[in-house]
């Protein structure tokens, strides 16, 4: 009883990744209506601009941390501006290409840069080797955690209270619920559309640049590690793909499921485990568990 | 310039549309089986490559660019049919049937797969192709049995109604007939009612719908062709290769296969050639270049990759016509000239459609 918890608890812990990850695809998604199939390139961005931070400019951690966050935060809205506005109104097969395209060129590019490189990177974090123990009685028979996985958790509780608040209680976050349930009727309204688009791809980098950072003292920091953002496009289908909560509790799922899989279920079923589930998610209810249920009507 | 009056309903169902075709293909075509003779054997073995590309993508082309299904798990039904091809031929199968069979084997995949395609669209459909393509990635590293696993499968050396392929003159040959059947094929497939609920599926599921089409039916076919045609695809590579393993057919292969086709230009069978022959010459440019460039760019890994993240980019942005758009406006140009207008081909603007209504 005690390791299936214990399993439960990394496997939130990893689920809160992929959850964050599909977070970043969610809202763009409803903000465009469109898949960014580079979110985890962003995501990989982010583990290395928190590494600089770090190592080559001296900051301490939390504050490479809210540096990096910035600094996709812009990057995002640069790439929206440069990349994304000239194809706004395209098919979204269209965007979707082009972002795979983003996504090859952070890859390719991120290796030619001198401290980067093709080389795995360990992200130092103050909180590295320490354990958390909750229950039982001191040390012996709790649920122990890594200290890495439980501020996994914390920060992305963090970040979804603080991405509600916006959402509910500010103005620009009205506006982006606006333009995300009828452009067009938002830029009647005077809400600058365009500007809320940039603004929302600059979010969503900086969320994934958050999962990233926060993913790197548990693997490592490298050119490839973005591929993990495959396994948040099932997070985010389970969840309903345009739902926030969603797209956490997706990844919650696919985080649990993945790794109990890994553990009562034969080797490799850990790797497909997130792909069965979104077979079976798209087999049952393909608007997903938060999704919204709307037919187009001729 | 040239006018083509039509008094005949034949004509609009004819291959080649005025002679001039059939003079420029019977050329390219001699030109084609010429050039064993004419070039170096390493480019004969790179044009094998083409060959094999521009099969795979024509298979694609049908999902994507006819159909308007997308896929981001072709690389399965390449490994499918690499794979079967592999195992009949350790059985002893003879080619022409192992063949038949892997294509098969890739097409009934197809319909697998293609059974999401009727309940779900768009990227929930891309997503459920790549889920898809990443099981049968790990389905074929773990049947070790019929696959090799990891450790990879050889494959015998090839052998046609009695006459070994021992060179590369030789499969060039073989691997540039099926590019010709297949491109005849679906050049023929077009023309016909099943081809042409294909591009109203693609236009509009909705008037196709209200035209008496079956969607499921239709969809259906189209992802077993396109998969099948895959599947021959990936036989011939099984050949050419001759040592399978399961890091050939990975997600990144079914990218690149989309890459192809975006770069050749959707919505056509000259953009999957074009996109494969372009491809495999900016490969072999990369390679070059290396040489030239300083070690510190040259050297790199991340190169190809960035060149090719930048090629798909700019094309999107600048050409989303891909290389066959370019062709046509080079050619408009010429047989208009002097009267080519800029705007001729301008992408039309339209309003963001929503799938969502409320």
């Amino acid at each position: 009883m005690l390791q299936f918890l214990q399993l439960v608890a990394s496997g939130i812990a990893q689920g809160c990744i992929y959850g964050l990850i599909a977070l970043g695809f969610v809202l763009i998604y409803k903000a465009t209506e469109t898949i960014n199939f580079a979110q985890g390139d962003l995501m990989m961005l982010g583990g290395f601009l928190g590494l600089t931070g770090t190592l080559a400019l001296g900051l301490p951690f939390w504050a490479a941390f809210a540096a990096a966050l910035l600094v996709m935060l812009f990057f995002g809205m640069a790439l929206e501006r440069v990349v994304l506005r000239p194809l706004l109104g395209q098919p979204a097969f269209t965007v979707v290409m082009v972002t795979i395209g983003v996504g090859y060129l952070a890859r390719g590019l991120v290796t030619m840069i001198p401290e980067w490189g093709t080389d795995t990177h360990v992200l130092p974090v103050p909180y590295k080797d320490q354990i958390v123990s909750l229950g039982g009685n001191g040390t012996e028979g709790g649920l122990i955690m890594s200290m890495e996985h439980v501020v996994v958790i914390a920060v992305t509780a963090l970040l979804i209270v603080a991405l509600y608040l916006l959402f509910k209680h500010t103005r620009i976050g009205i506006a982006m619920q606006a333009t995300s349930q009828n452009q067009l009727a938002a830029f009647y309204m005077g809400i600058p559309v365009r500007r809320i688009n940039m603004l929302v791809w600059g979010i969503s980098a900086a969320v994934s640049a958050c999962a990233g950072l926060l993913l790197a003292p548990i693997t490592f920091v490298h050119a490839n590690m973005g591929f993990i953002g495959l396994k948040a496009f099932p997070a985010a289908v389970v969840g309903g793909f345009g739902s926030i909560p969603g797209a956490l509790v997706g990844g919650l799922i696919i985080g649990v499921v993945e790794t109990l899989a890994g553990f009562y279920l034969p080797e490799g079923f850990k790797d497909i485990a997130a792909y069965i589930v979104v077979l079976v998610m798209l087999a049952v209810k393909p608007n997903g568990l938060f999704g919204e249920n709307l037919r187009k009507k001729v | 310039m040239r006018f083509l009056f039509k008094t005949d309903y034949r004509q609009d169902l004819r291959l080649f549309k005025h002679g001039g075709q059939v003079f420029w293909y019977g050329a390219l075509l001699l030109a084609l089986a010429a050039a064993p003779w004419l070039l170096p054997d390493y480019w004969v073995s790179q044009l094998i490559f083409v060959c094999i590309y521009a099969i795979a993508g024509i298979g694609l082309m049908v999902l994507v660019g006819f159909t308007g299904q997308v896929s981001l798990g072709h690389a399965a039904f390449l490994a499918m049919g690499a794979y079967t091809e592999a195992y009949l031929q350790s059985h002893g199968w003879p080619f022409v049937l192992s063949l038949a069979f892997s294509a098969l084997v890739a097409g009934a995949t197809g319909i697998i797969v293609g059974l999401p395609a009727l309940r779900v669209k768009g990227m929930y459909l891309a997503i459920a192709t790549l889920a898809f393509g990443f099981i049968v990635e790990e389905g074929v590293a773990r049947a070790e049995s019929l696959t090799g696993g990891n450790a990879g499968k050889m494959l015998g050396s090839l052998e046609v109604f009695g006459l070994p392929i021992d060179s590369d003159q030789r499969f060039y040959y073989l691997v540039l007939f099926f590019l010709v059947l297949v491109v005849l094929g679906v050049m023929n497939l077009l023309r016909s009612p099943t081809g042409r609920a294909f591009v109203a599926i693609r236009d509009s599921e909705i008037s196709a719908q209200s035209m008496g089409i079956n969607l499921a039916r239709y969809k259906t076919t189209a992802f077993a062709l396109s998969a099948a045609i895959a599947g021959i695809a990936g036989a011939l590579y099984a050949h050419k290769i001759r040592f399978l393993s399961p890091d050939q057919f990975t997600f990144l292969q079914s990218i690149e296969l989309l890459m192809i086709l975006v770069i050749g230009g959707v919505g056509s069978i000259y953009g999957a050639i074009f996109g494969a022959a372009f491809w495999i010459v900016v490969q072999q440019l990369i390679v070059l270049a290396k040489d030239w460039l300083p070690p510190a760019i040259g050297q790199q890994t991340g190169l190809q990759p960035t060149v090719f993240g930048l090629i798909l980019v700019a094309f999107v942005l600048f050409e989303p016509m891909g290389l066959y758009g370019r062709w046509l406006k080079i050619r408009t140009f010429f047989q208009l000239f002097p009267f080519y207008r800029k705007g001729l081909f301008r992408r039309q603007k339209s309003y963001m459609k929503s799938e969502r209504l409320k």
